[in-house]
């Protein structure tokens, strides 16, 4: 069973069956982590361009390592030393990157829908590492491989999600593919970032929107954290200690929720703001398995959307196979 | 373009024997089954390096370790194989370091997918030694490697295909020569 994809721009189109193939085929990338050299030749000679045109730091670092660890060269934009300062549009931005002929796009924008755009205008396939407050596709995949991994499966379970809720893409990637296995979502933080619309992002998918704490952790099987962006507590007002207060997931609270309860939190963290210490070091905590699994995942997405657009003539041997035989192909 | 059975190469008990048979050979020319491992080939070589541990444990009473090499991303045609070709997983969970490793395949061909296996157990560590055995080698090498353990040497055409079928995966047991013919 295999599926195809030019690009992978959003988790909301694809279907259950796609998801459960993206999250298997990153389990052979799993297992390269774990080996002493971790360095395969299986895209020598291909380029992986990565343009962040908004900064990041581990998604960038995580899509170069997964394109090095596959043996493809990449090319750096970062947004502080870009034309863009300078004027270029996005377009152009893309068709000079295009025209130094690397064989997949990575991209990141502050605004949704840019990778989309951008896709739309180039023959190679383009994956989207965050766009906005759209999606950010990858890390909503790693998310679901470490939720596997930890409790066997990804099917009804009941997800909270806790903070800004509003201005998260990884919370809406985290809905759009755990609800297509029939997760249950709680979102939970202050109403100004928890607004009731989102009950009605996901059609068919569960999803209730809390304002207290101790009821939002009430049941979780897996509580996913999302950075507290501390440049947007003073806008509308709400103090540091404030959220302390009311929103910081604690031993204490960790409690409340199904006593196997995983956390996963996509970092960076803020220690003492909305997770403390003894929660994020914890061995409920996910956070460093993640950060692994991303490699694993970036190097899944890499490998099934370059080996895909490469196709040519189909190999003399394996026409003539009937079916899966792979004898011939020696 | 049709596919036609010529021959029968191998009924199912004569895949058994072989298999003991090569069991034999492993562990006579290795002297033993001390420090000694299988590495079955995806597909079709994992079912058959089971079947050898499990002969082995007849001749030596020992449990041989049975790893598994998915050898799809060390393959040198990704832009020619059929676009996206889906990945299994490898699975070697004991230290291959100063191992006597042995690859088992169905069939030894051009010898390109043994060529890719060697660079996947040498990222995995540095064995002593590493030989291989198939079922079958039906000629036609592009590479210069040979198998050390041969169920049956087969004289084919380029036309030809060579059918291994394995209960555990086909729900039948023979080897079986096709052709392809106008």
């Amino acid at each position: 069973m295999t599926h195809r994809f030019r690009d992978l721009l959003a988790l909301e189109p694809l279907t259950a069956d796609e998801l459960s193939f993206l999250l298997d085929q990153s389990k052979p990338f799993q297992e390269i982590q774990r080996h002493p050299l971790k360095k395969l030749a299986t895209l020598r000679g291909k380029t992986v361009a990565l343009a962040f045109f908004e900064t990041s730091t581990r998604t960038r670092i995580s899509f170069g390592t997964a394109a090095s660890r596959l043996g493809a060269d990449t090319m750096n934009l970062q947004a502080e030393a870009s034309s863009l300062k300078k004027g270029e549009t996005l377009l152009d931005t893309a068709f000079n990157l295009n025209a130094m002929k690397p064989d997949c796009l990575v991209m990141r924008h502050a605004a949704s829908g840019a990778p989309s755009y951008v896709a739309r205008h180039l023959d190679i396939p383009v994956v989207n590492a965050g766009d906005g407050t759209h999606e950010h596709p990858s890390q909503g995949l790693l998310d679901a491989l470490t939720i596997r991994d930890r409790l066997g499966t990804i099917k009804d379970l009941n997800v909270t999600i806790l903070g800004d809720i509003l201005h998260s893409r990884v919370a809406r990637s985290n809905i759009h593919l755990l609800g297509k296995f029939g997760c249950r979502f709680t979102l939970c933080g202050p109403a100004m970032w928890v607004p009731r619309e989102l009950e009605k992002i996901a059609p068919g998918t569960p999803i209730r929107c809390v304002y207290r704490i101790e009821e939002g952790l009430e049941g979780a099987d897996v509580i996913i954290m999302l950075r507290v962006q501390t440049e947007r507590l003073d806008d509308p007002p709400l103090s540091a200690n404030d959220y302390i207060l009311l929103y910081q997931l604690n031993g204490e609270r960790l409690r409340r929720a199904n006593s196997q309860a995983i956390v996963l939190h996509p970092g960076p963290i803020n220690r003492g703001i909305e997770i403390t210490p003894d929660v994020a070091d914890g061995p409920r905590s996910c956070v460093l398995e993640q950060v692994t699994n991303g490699v694993a995942v970036r190097m899944a997405i890499l490998y099934l959307l370059i080996s895909g657009a490469t196709e040519t003539d189909a190999h003399p041997a394996l026409e003539a196979q009937p079916k899966e035989s792979t004898n011939a192909s020696d | 373009m049709r596919i036609v059975e010529k021959a029968q190469l191998m009924s199912a008990p004569e895949v058994d024997r072989t298999l003991h048979r090569l069991a034999h050979e492993i562990v006579e020319k290795i002297g033993g089954t001390k420090n000694l491992a299988l590495i079955g080939i995806v597909r079709r070589g994992v079912p058959l390096a089971q079947r050898i541990a499990q002969a082995m444990r007849g001749i030596d009473g020992v449990d041989v370790p049975v790893g598994v090499l998915d050898i799809t991303l060390y393959r040198d045609d990704l832009s020619k194989v059929a676009p996206q070709a889906v990945l299994r997983s490898s699975n070697i969970s004991f230290g291959v370091d100063n191992m006597d490793l042995v690859l088992v395949d169905d069939v030894l061909y051009t010898g390109r997918t043994i060529r890719a296996a060697m660079n996947g157990l040498f990222d995995l560590g540095r064995p002593k030694r590493v030989s291989l055995c198939v079922l079958i080698d039906r000629g036609h090498r592009e590479m210069p490697i040979e198998a050390q353990y041969v169920g049956r040497d087969v004289q084919t055409s380029d036309t030809e295909i060579i059918e291994v079928r394995l209960r555990e995966i086909d729900k039948e047991e023979r080897v079986v020569l096709v052709d392809r013919v106008e």
